[in-house]
C-alpha cells in the first residue's frame, strides 16, 4: 500500500481552446478543453493540468470559464497555471474550481510570492513550475528559463527548485525544455538532480514519446509524470502508460474503478 | 425523499467541488455558515484545506465546534473532510506549535514521517470488515493531499458503546488514520469529492444513511 504514481495530461489552453493538436483530425474532442478533460478523466488520468497560454490579458478570463465548466464535470484534481502573479490570482482560480495552481515567471521575478501563497492557502495548493534548459555555465548544468525556454534567467534551475520548495511550494513541476517535443524520453539527469535536493513531490515533464519512456522517469525520482501532445495525438494512452509502469513494479491506480458509471 | 446537506462555509475548502460531488449522488446541498441551518440539515459536511490552526480559527468564528457537538448529541450525521477530519481530534501540532481541535476524539494530528511530503496522490485504504463507509469499495484508490495526520485513535469505550471503525493508509512507511466511522460522526483524511467515481460511491454510502 503506497501512493500511486500519478499520470497527468497537460492541456495548453489559448483563449478557451486547447491548442496542441488542433489540426489532428482523428481526435474528436480536440479544441474543447472540457470534453478533453472529461475523456481523460474516464481514461484514468490521476490529475489534470491546464496551462493558460493566452497572450492577450483581456482574454484571460476565458480560462476561468474553462475551469468552472471542467470542475462541474470532472471529479479529479485540477491544476491551473499561466499568468499567476499573486494571492489574488490564486484566490480567483480556486474559487472557479481549481484545486492547485502552478506558478513560474512571477516566482522567478519575486520569489517571496511563493511564501505568500503558501501561507495563505497552504503549500499543497502551489506547484512551482521550473522550465529547465541545459546550460554549461550553471553549477548544476541546468538554467531556469521563462517564456517557453526562450528567456534565460541566470538562475540555476536545480538550486531554484530547492529554494522554491524551501519557500513553500508543495510540488515541483519540472519541465525539461531541451527534451520537450523531442519524444526521445524524459531528462533523467535533471529529474535525479532535483530529486536529490527537494523533499516535495516532483512531477516530470518534457520528452515523453512512448509508454516505455515513463518508468525510467519514476525510477530517476519522479513521483508523477506529465505529458501533453503524446496524449492528445493518441500516440500513447493513459492506460498504456499505467500498464508499463505496473510492469516495472511501480504502483498505479487502476484505469477503471469498479464504481465507474454508477453516477451521472 | 431528498436529503438536505449543509456544506459548512467557514472560509476553508473547495466548496464548489464538494457541492457538485454531493449533488452527483443525490443530495440537495446548501452552502452556509448559519448555525440553525447547519444544526437542522439531514447531514453536515465540514470541509477544510490548509493549516489546522487557520481552519480551527475559522471554525470557531462560526461556532463550528458547538454546531458539531449539538448535532452529535442528537445523533445527527456529520462528515469531516481533510482538515475538517483533522480538527475533530484534540490537538494539532504544526511547526512545533500546538492548537486545540474540537476534541471529539483523543489524539494529536502531527507531521507524517516520510521522505517525500506532502503526501499527494491516490492511495488505497485498509478498512475493517464492519465498515459502512467503504462498502463496495475494496481496493479502490482515493485522492490525498496533506502533510499531517493522526497516527492513532484510542477512544476508550466501556464495552457498552461501539468502538469507532478506523481505516488506515500508509505513505512510505508511515501508517496513519485515513477515515473514521464513529456513530453519526464520519471523517476522511482524503478528498472523496476529488476521488472520481470511487469518491462518489463513498459519498453515496454516507448520503444513503442520512
Amino acid at each position: 500500500m503506497t501512493v500511486a504514481v500519478r499520470v497527468i495530461p497537460c492541456l495548453d489552453v489559448d483563449d478557451g481552446r486547447v491548442v496542441k493538436g488542433v489540426n489532428f483530425e482523428g481526435l474528436r474532442d480536440v479544441g474543447d478543453p472540457v470534453r478533453l478533460a472529461r475523456r481523460y478523466g474516464l481514461e484514468g488520468a490521476d490529475e489534470l493540468t491546464f496551462l493558460d497560454i493566452t497572450a492577450s490579458k483581456s482574454r484571460r478570463d476565458t480560462v476561468l470559464d474553462v475551469v468552472r465548466a471542467t470542475a462541474e464535470q470532472v471529479f479529479i484534481p485540477l491544476t491551473v497555471g499561466g499568468g499567476v502573479r499573486g494571492v489574488e490570482d490564486v484566490d480567483v482560480l480556486l474559487r472557479a474550481g481549481a484545486d492547485k495552481v502552478a506558478i513560474n515567471t512571477a516566482a522567478l521575478a519575486r520569489p517571496e510570492v511563493i511564501a505568500e501563497i503558501a501561507n495563505h492557502f497552504g503549500r499543497q495548493v502551489l506547484m512551482l513550475s521550473v522550465d529547465a534548459r541545459r546550460s554549461a555555465g550553471m553549477p548544476s548544468g541546468f538554467e531556469a528559463t521563462t517564456h517557453g525556454g526562450s528567456e534565460p534567467t541566470g538562475v540555476d534551475a536545480v538550486e531554484w527548485a530547492h529554494r522554491g520548495a524551501d519557500l513553500g511550494a508543495g510540488e515541483i513541476l519540472l519541465n525539461a525544455m531541451d527534451a520537450d517535443g523531442t519524444r526521445d524520453g524524459f531528462d533523467l539527469e535533471l529529474i535525479s538532480a532535483v530529486r536529490k535536493v527537494v523533499s516535495t513531490p516532483v512531477i516530470a515533464s518534457g520528452g515523453a514519446g512512448e509508454s516505455r519512456h515513463f518508468p525510467p522517469a519514476v525510477e530517476a525520482g519522479a513521483d508523477a509524470v506529465l505529458a501533453a501532445s503524446v496524449f492528445h495525438f493518441e500516440q500513447v494512452s493513459i492506460g498504456a502508460v499505467k500498464a508499463e509502469l505496473a510492469r516495472h513494479g511501480l504502483p498505479v491506480r487502476g484505469a477503471v474503478s469498479h464504481n465507474e458509471g454508477r453516477f451521472a | 425523499m431528498t436529503v438536505a446537506v449543509t456544506l459548512l462555509d467557514y472560509g476553508s475548502g473547495n466548496l464548489r467541488s464538494a457541492q457538485r460531488a454531493l449533488e452527483r449522488v443525490g443530495a440537495e446541498v446548501t452552502i452556509s455558515a448559519d448555525f440553525a441551518a447547519a444544526c437542522n440539515a439531514d447531514g453536515l459536511v465540514v470541509p477544510g484545506v490548509g493549516a489546522f490552526a487557520a481552519c480551527m480559527a475559522g471554525l470557531n468564528r462560526v461556532r463550528g465546534p458547538a454546531m458539531i457537538g449539538r448535532r452529535l448529541a442528537g445523533g445527527r450525521p456529520v462528515l469531516g473532510i481533510c482538515v475538517g477530519h483533522q480538527v475533530l481530534f484534540e490537538t494539532g501540532v504544526e511547526h512545533g506549535v500546538e492548537s486545540a481541535g474540537c476534541g471529539e476524539w483523543p489524539g494529536t494530528v502531527e507531521l507524517l514521517q516520510a521522505k517525500v511530503l506532502p503526501h499527494v496522490g491516490w492511495n488505497t485504504v485498509e478498512a475493517p470488515a464492519e465498515t459502512q463507509m467503504f462498502r463496495g469499495l475494496a481496493d479502490e484508490h482515493f485522492y490525498f493531499v496533506h502533510s499531517y495526520a493522526a497516527h492513532r485513535l484510542d477512544l476508550v469505550t466501556d464495552g457498552r458503546t461501539r468502538a469507532p471503525t478506523v481505516s488506515w493508509t500508509t505513505h512510505e512507511q508511515d501508517t496513519f488514520v485515513a477515515a473514521v466511522e464513529n456513530g453519526p460522526l464520519w471523517a476522511t483524511q482524503f478528498h472523496p469529492e476529488k476521488s472520481g467515481d470511487a469518491g462518489a460511491a463513498l459519498l453515496s454510502n454516507w448520503v444513503g444513511q442520512l
